[in-house]
């Protein structure tokens, strides 16, 4: 089996859907004949034709009008938003349309398209190129949001949401586009070969949405995270000691409630860690639904570690991200060992 | 260097307010039949006067001039007149009906009848209307049935929208008719993208995406005209000039001193300006551009000039911000009188016919609505709440599930 990083995952995943389903498409602003600024859609305009993956006007609101005008039709679009920090010109059409149109037409019309965008920090790209905006599309019923941590599931992941009938907003963690990376950022960065997770299968699989994987196993606290988060809580779970359970959400709509109550319910504790700023980020939404479902069984409050309240800030970088140091004060907290 | 003249900021102002007498004097009205047609066909570069003109076929008097005379047939004009007589009875009633509580919210397309008729009829079955909420005469002229528009308007147990939208913002997929939103305008780009996706894959529809003079002023328009232009998708991309968006009038839209057909010109595609009470006119300009785009010849722009005579919607009152008589002042008069006027002068019509289709009609619009009244109005009758929780998603997540447990609706 091929080992890809996940820059290549996702450009396979793309290619399967283009072979395979006429109605496929994808379009984005430097997406066609350059491939992408992070070189995701390389060579596949080369591959499958200009009407096929082409480039977009820098109009983010006009990409996913158009990318909802073709769903409408009856295409499959695969959009992307060059950074998640440029989505929000278009949240108009994702909130008020996307996520409404099979609503409001009583299910007439829906679209069936994928958003990818890069997100979240650790490249020091400054608060223009850093941000986590997943509680938004979280908030807005009628849009599914997911987050890949490997190569492997970015693929399955993928191709999973363009076969989806609802609109699916698909964040990529850019600083995992190369390689795991545990928060640790003045070691030497590392690439994805050898790692297991970037064993990926040339052809069309797929990774269920809604299904959350258990990337470690433990008994002593459940750590629900996803994304570059993943690989940084795996890293401060084996610094700490702790016998800690780590879930990997894989996405945060639909939600794999049931992952998460077994595994809080095993171990009465519950860390949630996140890149995204704290005050109503999704780990405010996690934590309500582990009190509610699991109140009795907790030992321990409910931690959150998450980026602190305030614009990506450039210089402070690795003061604001919340690195493998602060993940392990928590886990030391939730059971009283700090 | 210091500036020599003091600033001053300008803000619009119309030109007549309640207490006022109307004015359009500012508004130059070519006569009829004076502005060419070129081929449909013919490059953009020929024809950037043509958002500056104003395309008119009927004369004052009711005559045809021949430069645009789309050259419909008796049957035509008379099922064209129907639809928009149907339309105006059918909105006359409802708002009473919206008076007397049956329902939360009306908007009317008084006086705009013309063009969504012309647009319904001009272009055929397999294309896509995005529309605006004044557009009824689209379904009309389709036949589409008064039962289900009474239905939908009352949130009813039978509304085809199942209570989920409010009144008036229908979606008539089988009708070539676009799911309406309140929000204005963002359905703009829907057609485009529609239209490209037709072209992506070698189909022969085409789309017509329309949005109000006032909503130009959004980022929508201009996404959407973009896309257009470069992509060269096969979409009519209308303006409904009706003069006034709720309180503001044109003049907060875009500057006074242009048109809003010539915003075309920035894009490269063609702008058609076109007297939007003029139903041979408002036909002849529709199926210009529609036949472009069907040549693979792209996208074109085209204002209809037309005058809302109706206030905005229920929650409205126009005799606040305008004169009371404006509409009657209106330079381009009357759509509904001008067809018919048309069709007099052409020996099939007269006052007797039209009062026999106005009773006819009437008749019709009253049966469908004691058949919603049947049904119920809104709050005596509703769909099985149980319907709300479903078309969030294409199957409810277990958010969904529990929470109409929570409901006791199961």
């Amino acid at each position: 089996m091929p080992s890809m990083n996940m820059v290549e995952a996702l450009n396979s995943a793309i290619d399967v859907k283009l072979a395979q389903d006429p109605d496929v498409l994808t379009f984005g602003e430097d997406v066609g004949y350059f491939g992408g600024v992070f070189r995701v859609t390389e060579g596949l305009q080369k591959r499958h034709g200009k009407t096929r993956c082409f480039d977009t006007p820098l109009s983010e609101g006009g990409i996913i009008a158009t990318a909802l005008g073709m769903g409408a039709y009856g295409l499959r679009p695969v959009a992307e938003i060059q950074f998640a920090d440029y989505i929000l010109p278009a949240l108009d059409q994702l909130i008020s349309e996307a996520a409404r149109l099979r609503y409001r037409s009583a299910g007439e019309f829906w679209a069936p398209i994928t958003v990818r965008s890069p997100y979240g920090g650790g490249i020091f790209g400054g608060q223009t190129h850093s941000q986590s905006p997943e509680a938004i599309f979280a908030h807005v019923t009628g849009l599914k949001t997911v987050i890949p941590s490997n190569p492997y599931d970015a693929k399955g992941l993928l191709i999973a949401s363009i076969e989806d009938d609802d609109p699916v907003i698909f964040l990529e963690p850019k600083r995992l586009y190369n390689g795991p990376f545990n928060g640790h950022h003045d070691q030497p960065v590392r690439n994805w070969s050898g790692d297991a997770r970037a064993e990926v299968p040339e052809g069309h699989y797929i990774v269920p949405l809604g299904k959350a994987a258990i990337a470690r196993e433990g008994d002593a606290v459940t750590v629900l995270a996803y994304g570059t988060m993943v690989h940084v809580t795996l890293t401060a779970i084996e610094e700490s000691g702790i016998d800690a359970e780590l879930i990997d959400l894989r996405s945060i709509v639909p939600l794999d409630i049931e992952t998460i109550v077994d595994s809080v319910r095993k171990t009465g504790r519950c860390v949630i860690i996140h890149e995204a700023s704290r005050y109503s980020g999704f780990g405010a939404e996690l934590s309500a639904l582990v009190q509610e479902r699991c109140f009795y069984e907790l030992e321990a409050p409910i931690e959150r570690v998450a980026g602190f309240d305030m614009p990506y800030p450039h210089a402070f970088e690795w003061d604001y991200f919340p690195g493998p140091a602060r993940v392990v004060k928590a886990l030391e907290r939730v059971m009283g060992s700090d | 260097m210091s500036n020599k003249t003091r600033l001053s900021l300008y803000v619009p102002e119309p030109t007549a307010r309640p207490g006022d007498t109307p004015s359009f004097d500012g508004i130059e009205i070519p006569a009829a039949g004076i502005v060419p047609k070129p081929d449909s066909s013919a490059c953009e570069d020929g024809l950037r006067d043509l958002p500056y003109a104003l395309i008119r076929v009927l004369d004052d008097e009711g005559h045809a001039t021949d430069a645009w005379n789309p050259r419909l047939d008796v049957e035509t004009l008379h099922k064209g007149l129907r639809a928009m007589m149907l339309t105006r009875l059918f909105d006359d009633r409802m708002f009473r009906a919206h008076r007397q509580g049956k329902t939360s919210f009306y908007m009317k397309s008084t006086g705009e009848e013309a063009i969504s008729v012309a647009q319904s009829m001009a272009l055929s079955s397999d294309d896509m209307c995005f529309p605006t909420y004044r557009m009824l005469g689209w379904l009309m002229a389709r036949a589409y049935p008064l039962d289900r528009l009474v239905n939908q308007i009352f949130s009813n147990a039978a509304d085809p929208l199942k209570g989920k939208q409010l009144p008036v913002l229908y979606s008539a997929r089988d009708y070539g008719f676009y799911s309406i939103a309140g929000n204005l305008g963002t359905r703009f780009g829907h057609a485009v993208g529609w239209a490209m996706a037709s072209a992506y894959r070698g189909d022969d529809k085409i789309a017509l995406g329309v949005i109000g003079e006032g909503t130009t002023a959004e980022g929508n328009f201009h996404e959407a005209a973009t896309f257009a232009s470069v992509y060269r998708a096969p979409v009519i991309l209308g303006i409904t000039n009706n003069q006034w968006a709720i309180s503001s009038f044109s003049g907060f839209a875009s500057s006074e001193t242009t048109t809003f057909a010539a915003k075309a010109l920035a894009y490269g595609i063609p702008g058609l300006r076109v007297d939007g009470n003029d139903f041979l006119a408002t036909w002849a300009a529709t199926q210009w551009a529609a036949d472009r785009a069907r040549s693979n010849a792209g996208p074109t722009l085209i204002e209809y000039f037309t005058y809302r005579a109706a206030g905005h919607s229920t929650s409205d009152d126009p005799t606040k911000y305008r004169p009371t008589n404006e509409a009657e002042a209106w330079p381009l008069g009357d759509p509904i009188e001008r067809l018919k006027t048309h069709l007099v002068t052409l020996g099939e019509w007269d006052d007797e016919r039209h009062q026999a289709l106005t009773a006819d009609l009437d008749a019709q619009v009253r049966s469908a609505i004691k058949a919603g009244e049947a049904i119920g109005t809104l709050g005596k009758s509703k769909p099985p709440v149980t319907q709300m929780f479903e078309d969030v998603f294409r199957e409810p997540d277990w958010r969904l599930i529990e929470q109409r447990k929570e409901l006791g609706a199961d």
